[in-house]
């Protein structure tokens, strides 16, 4: 079994290959792995004199699936964590060592919740690496820059989504619901409302506008969330806009997401105000407690709260 | 026995032109020894090692073309370390001096230095032709100086016309390093910078003052996946700055990933009274209030087209600022745009554009106003729908479906931002001229419907769409569509666990149906080595092959083994392989395959893979056409970095982010290679610029240049 699967791939059809690795390869005997291991350069530079044979791949495929066998069962851990070094632990590090060294005022306790966040992000994606693949697949989202998709692709996508589905609107048409917080449920079957006009409903959709408020303010704002895509560039939008103070720790606190421009007070917690939001479930949290991406698919409305007041919510 | 007269035997000889016979015939006797001698012209020596210089010139005087071969063999897979030796030098000094007229130089994995083509160039008068296979050493000084000795036949005149003729960039600078002649004739009026930091809009000008048509590109290419901060750079104002104080006669501009302000196109647009045609892709930083400055005062705008950039709208009035008198439009891409729009100036401008040829629209034009539009310009080769969202019963929708049979000109189509899928049959009657098809943002549209659609559209030469079409879908695509070149599958929900996703099987029915198929982005939920095996069997013309498994280092499911055997049969079938993306569990091997048989690839992607330096070593010492190498998160540190500096030189950029590289091997790298930038971005503020050389750079972006470092870089990126 084990010579036909090496050697004899060459006349085998891939799918017997593949079936032959399923039934002995993967549990073959450490020796054997050990040799093919050892030869794995060789045979690959001999491959190249018998170029032209049709077997090749196979057979290169035999050997050098079984030499990776090896690496996956004999360091496999050490291969997981390998990419979690290479991804996670800087990170961890530099939060870490951005708070000790940050000689401003943010405390150890509120050393940003964005840091915070980004950390939960790395036992997000250190339990992916290690558990199932299920888990995993959930958990990819956490990767800065994963899947590797244009994120005006992305911004788009979610905004598809959380808007309401227009299969409805075939039977439906007439029935308007001018609400114009389109945001918040996530089921987009439960949604069958839509906007009357279709000229209306382009614009509509086109936007997720939510409320904003700030203590001490009397006059509320409405923002278009889907013209941010990370905490820190609609938190600064929200700065601008009821102009809170944003002398920064001179540039150098930078948070861990990527893509941002000057770390933001009001996420940082540096500031006298917190940004909360309410959402789907009408419970009052603070911004910046989970991904992007879900927070888009829950917020109704935001509040810019006094700090003082702002104990005691959900982190 | 001599019986004939050297003249003879010379003529005789000339007829034998194998090597191993002429050795025969020289071993017959002292005279046909030394007739061969003086006859033989071509010598092939297999080891340059075997004789030297000297012996050579002795024994064959008359030589004209010499073929020599340095390195073993293996040294091609890297078994033979860089400088075990295979100098040519001492030859091409030997040949010199002996005043032998060299006429042909063939040279095969041997050293060659800019020095001994500089001197090979100057020393054979009648020198004609130079091949150097597997070589290395030398740099493009040495080639400079090889073409500038060469002669100049064709009067100017001539030479540009036949200049008009090569098009594709890479000619042209070939071309111009011919010699100064040709240099100065091939100043073309079409440029591509990949790279807006490689050189400055002086210099540019200055070599190339008849510029019309200019191509730029800013930010990396992980830019595209939030990878670079925002104020990165890549800023567009400089140029035009420029161009415009040098009254240059720009007529067209492209811009990709760059930082455009209202300030600019404002500036752009009263500055070039020629401008005909604009593009922005992925760029941002302006607003609908530059594309109105565009609108009112490019009198000849033939083109506007804005594909996938970050506007801020301010307002849907910028499309009533094309001037009554503007008529020459072909082409208008306003679909990225997420305002508001003035419908009735966007029919009025449709309606005096005769030559209108692509309209994309954005989702606020609906479904009445298409009719309208489509109404006043049936010969639409190209139309993007914006909301495309009607009662199916109503009087609108069959006007539209009465319009749409007239327009039988339209190739491409896309949008469907916002779609009722049962309107769609309104267009199955065109769909047979379909050449080109994206439904990748018309999320609106799921399974049956979707392959509905796409069973009337046989000719589809590109299909864009969203992975919700399942493999089920995908099998009917590969039935349908047999003239299909390029697929891109994206993921309808990224970031979901695994619905409606497509597998392995999607791409093998794909493979199996469509011969012609070179072009693959596909996003998937798992992939094997079985089935990229099949692939690559089945599609060896592929020249782009990027596959994105959305859980990353996800083993092949069947056996648990890691991809590399299936990746490594797409690069050893795939020939002509240009770009390639890998995802997936991959290990050091993948990278020995792609270093071995990738020979023409020029754009690396690789995320979460590889064991160790050597994953990236196989991949610098073996992709000799490498030209974009962009890493995350792998383990390849400084040893690989550093291995081959002088490689850097040959490619446009590098990006290394989450790798093992420090501060120090970055700087080693720079302190080697002046004429490369070496960015750290610093964004987090990780590190200090101390004498910490052992930290590790978190994102690293390196990348050649004429103009040194540039001086607009934000505080967190450091040049070192």
């Amino acid at each position: 079994m084990q010579g036909v699967f090496v050697r004899g791939g060459g006349s085998g059809a891939v799918s017997a290959g593949g079936g032959s690795s399923t039934s002995g390869g993967s549990m073959s005997t450490v020796s054997k792995e050990d040799n093919l291991v050892l030869s794995s350069e060789d045979s690959s530079s001999c491959l190249d004199e018998s170029e032209l044979e049709l077997g090749l791949g196979l057979s290169l495929g035999g050997s050098g699936g079984l030499g990776a066998c090896k690496v996956q069962q004999g360091p496999r851990d050490g291969q997981y964590a390998r990419i979690l070094t290479a991804k996670d632990f800087p990170y961890l590090g530099s939060s870490a060592s951005a708070s000790s060294s940050s000689s401003s005022s943010s405390s150890a306790s509120s050393s940003s919740s964005y840091s915070s966040l980004s950390r939960a992000n790395v036992t997000a994606g250190t339990k992916r690496s290690a558990e199932s693949v299920a888990a995993a697949s959930g958990a990819s989202s956490q990767v800065v820059g994963w899947p590797p998709i244009r994120a005006y692709r992305i911004n788009s996508l979610v905004n598809q989504a959380k808007l309401p589905a227009t299969e409805a609107f075939n039977s439906l048409m007439g029935k308007s619901e001018n609400s114009n917080i389109v945001v918040g449920n996530g089921s987009n079957s439960g949604c069958d409302k839509n906007d009357g006009n279709a000229k209306e409903q382009g614009r509509l959709r086109a936007s997720l506008f939510v409320k904003v408020n700030m203590d001490g303010t009397p006059i509320g704002r409405k923002v278009d969330l889907s013209a941010h895509s990370c905490y820190e560039t609609l938190a600064q939008k929200l700065e601008d806009m009821f102009q809170i103070s944003t002398t920064i720790i001179n540039g150098e606190n930078h948070d861990v997401m990527v893509g941002t421009k000057r770390p933001s007070r009001l996420l940082d917690g540096s500031s006298e105000f917190v940004l909360t939001y309410e959402d789907k479930d009408g419970d009052w949290m603070l911004v910046g407690d989970v991904p992007w991406r879900m927070f888009i698919g829950s917020v109704r409305r935001l509040r810019i709260m006094r700090t003082s007041e702002a104990n005691g919510l959900d982190r | 026995m001599n019986y004939f007269p050297d003249e003879v035997l010379e003529h005789v000889f000339d007829v034998v032109t194998s090597h191993r016979d002429r050795n025969a015939v020289s071993l017959v006797c002292k005279l046909w020894y030394r007739v061969e001698r003086f006859s033989r012209q071509r010598v092939f020596i297999g080891n340059c090692y075997a004789i030297s210089p000297q012996r050579l010139i002795e024994r064959f005087p008359g030589l004209k073309s010499l073929t020599l071969k340095g390195k073993p063999h293996f040294a091609d897979f890297n078994l033979v370390p860089h400088d075990w030796g295979g100098y040519v030098q001492p030859w091409i000094k030997a040949l010199a001096r002996s005043r032998i007229g060299l006429e042909e130089l063939r040279l095969k994995r041997m050293l060659v230095s800019d020095e001994s083509l500089e001197l090979l160039s100057r020393s054979f008068a009648n020198f004609k032709s130079l091949v150097l296979v597997s070589c290395e050493g030398f740099t493009t000084a040495g080639l400079a100086a090889i073409a500038a000795n060469w002669m100049n036949y064709f009067p100017d005149e001539v030479l540009e016309h036949v200049f008009d003729v090569v098009t594709s960039h890479r000619d042209r600078n070939a071309v111009s390093l011919v010699c100064k002649l040709w240099y100065r004739v091939e100043r073309f009026s079409r440029l591509f910078i990949g790279n807006c930091y490689a050189i400055s809009p002086q210099r540019l000008i200055e070599r190339f003052p008849g510029l019309k048509s200019l191509t730029l590109k800013g930010k990396p290419h992980f830019a595209d996946f939030n990878l670079v901060p925002h104020d990165w750079g890549g800023y567009v104002q400089p140029w035009i700055k420029a161009l415009a104080r040098s009254r240059i006669g720009l007529e067209e501009l492209r811009l990709k990933r760059m930082l455009v302000s209202d300030e600019s196109l404002e500036l752009l647009s009263r500055s070039f009274a020629n401008f005909k045609s604009l593009v922005l892709v992925s760029c941002e930083g302006f607003t609908t209030a530059g594309l109105a400055a565009i609108a009112a005062n490019c009198r000849f705008l033939r083109e506007l087209d804005l594909q996938e950039n970050e506007i801020d709208d301010h307002s849907g009035h910028w499309l009533s600022c094309f001037p009554d008198t503007c008529t020459s439009l072909i082409s208008l891409n306003f679909a990225c745009l997420k305002g508001e729009i003035n419908l009735a100036a966007l029919e009025r401008l449709v309606a005096r554009s005769p030559n209108l040829k692509s309209l994309r629209l954005n989702r606020a034009v609906p479904l009445e106003t298409l009719q309208k539009i489509l109404m006043q310009a049936p010969q639409l080769a190209d139309l993007g729908t914006g909301s495309y969202v009607h009662d199916p019963d109503s009087e609108t929708y069959n006007k539209l479906k009465a319009t749409i049979l007239k327009c039988k000109s339209i190739r491409n189509l896309s949008g469907f931002l916002e779609v009722a899928p049962r309107c769609l049959p309104a267009f199955y009657p065109i769909c047979m001229n379909l050449t080109s098809l994206n439904l990748s943002y018309a999320a609106g549209i799921h399974g049956s419907e979707l392959i509905k659609l796409i069973s009337h559209c046989a000719k589809l030469q590109r299909l864009w769409i969203l992975d919700c079409i399942g493999d089920k879908g995908l099998e009917v695509v590969a039935s349908t569509c047999k003239e299909l070149q390029e697929l891109r599958v994206f993921p309808s929900d990224p970031f979901g666990v695994g619905h409606a996703a497509v597998t392995e099987s999607g791409l093998v029915a794909i493979s199996i149906g469509c011969p012609k198929l070179h072009s693959v982005l596909y996003f998937c939920q798992q992939m094997t080595n079985a089935a990229l095996m099949t692939v690559a069997k089945n599609c060896p013309n592929f020249i782009r092959f990027r596959l994105c498994i959305l859980e990353p280092t996800k083993p092949d499911p069947s056996t648990m083994q890691p991809l590399d055997d299936g990746f490594g049969a797409i690069v050893q079938s795939c020939k002509q392989l240009r770009r390639l993306s890998m995802t997936g569990l991959l290990t050091d091997q993948v990278f020995l395959y792609i270093g071995m048989y990738a020979e023409q690839l020029e754009m690396l992607s690789i995320a979460f893979a590889g064991d160790s330096d050597k994953g990236m070593l196989y991949v610098l010492n073996g992709c000799k056409k490498l030209r974009k190498l962009e890493i995350r998160d792998c383990p390849f540190g400084n040893v690989a970095l550093l291995r081959d500096v002088g490689k850097y030189e040959t490619m446009r950029s590098l990006w290394m982010s989450s790798c093992e590289v420090t501060l120090g091997g970055c700087k080693t790298l720079a302190k080697k290679m002046p004429r490369l930038n070496v960015e750290i971005i610093n964004e987090n503020d990780q590190m200090e610029l101390g004498p910490e050389d052992g930290q590790r750079v978190d994102r690293m972006y390196l990348y050649r240049t004429l103009v040194g470092p540039r001086k607009d870089a934000p505080e967190f990126v450091w040049t070192l």
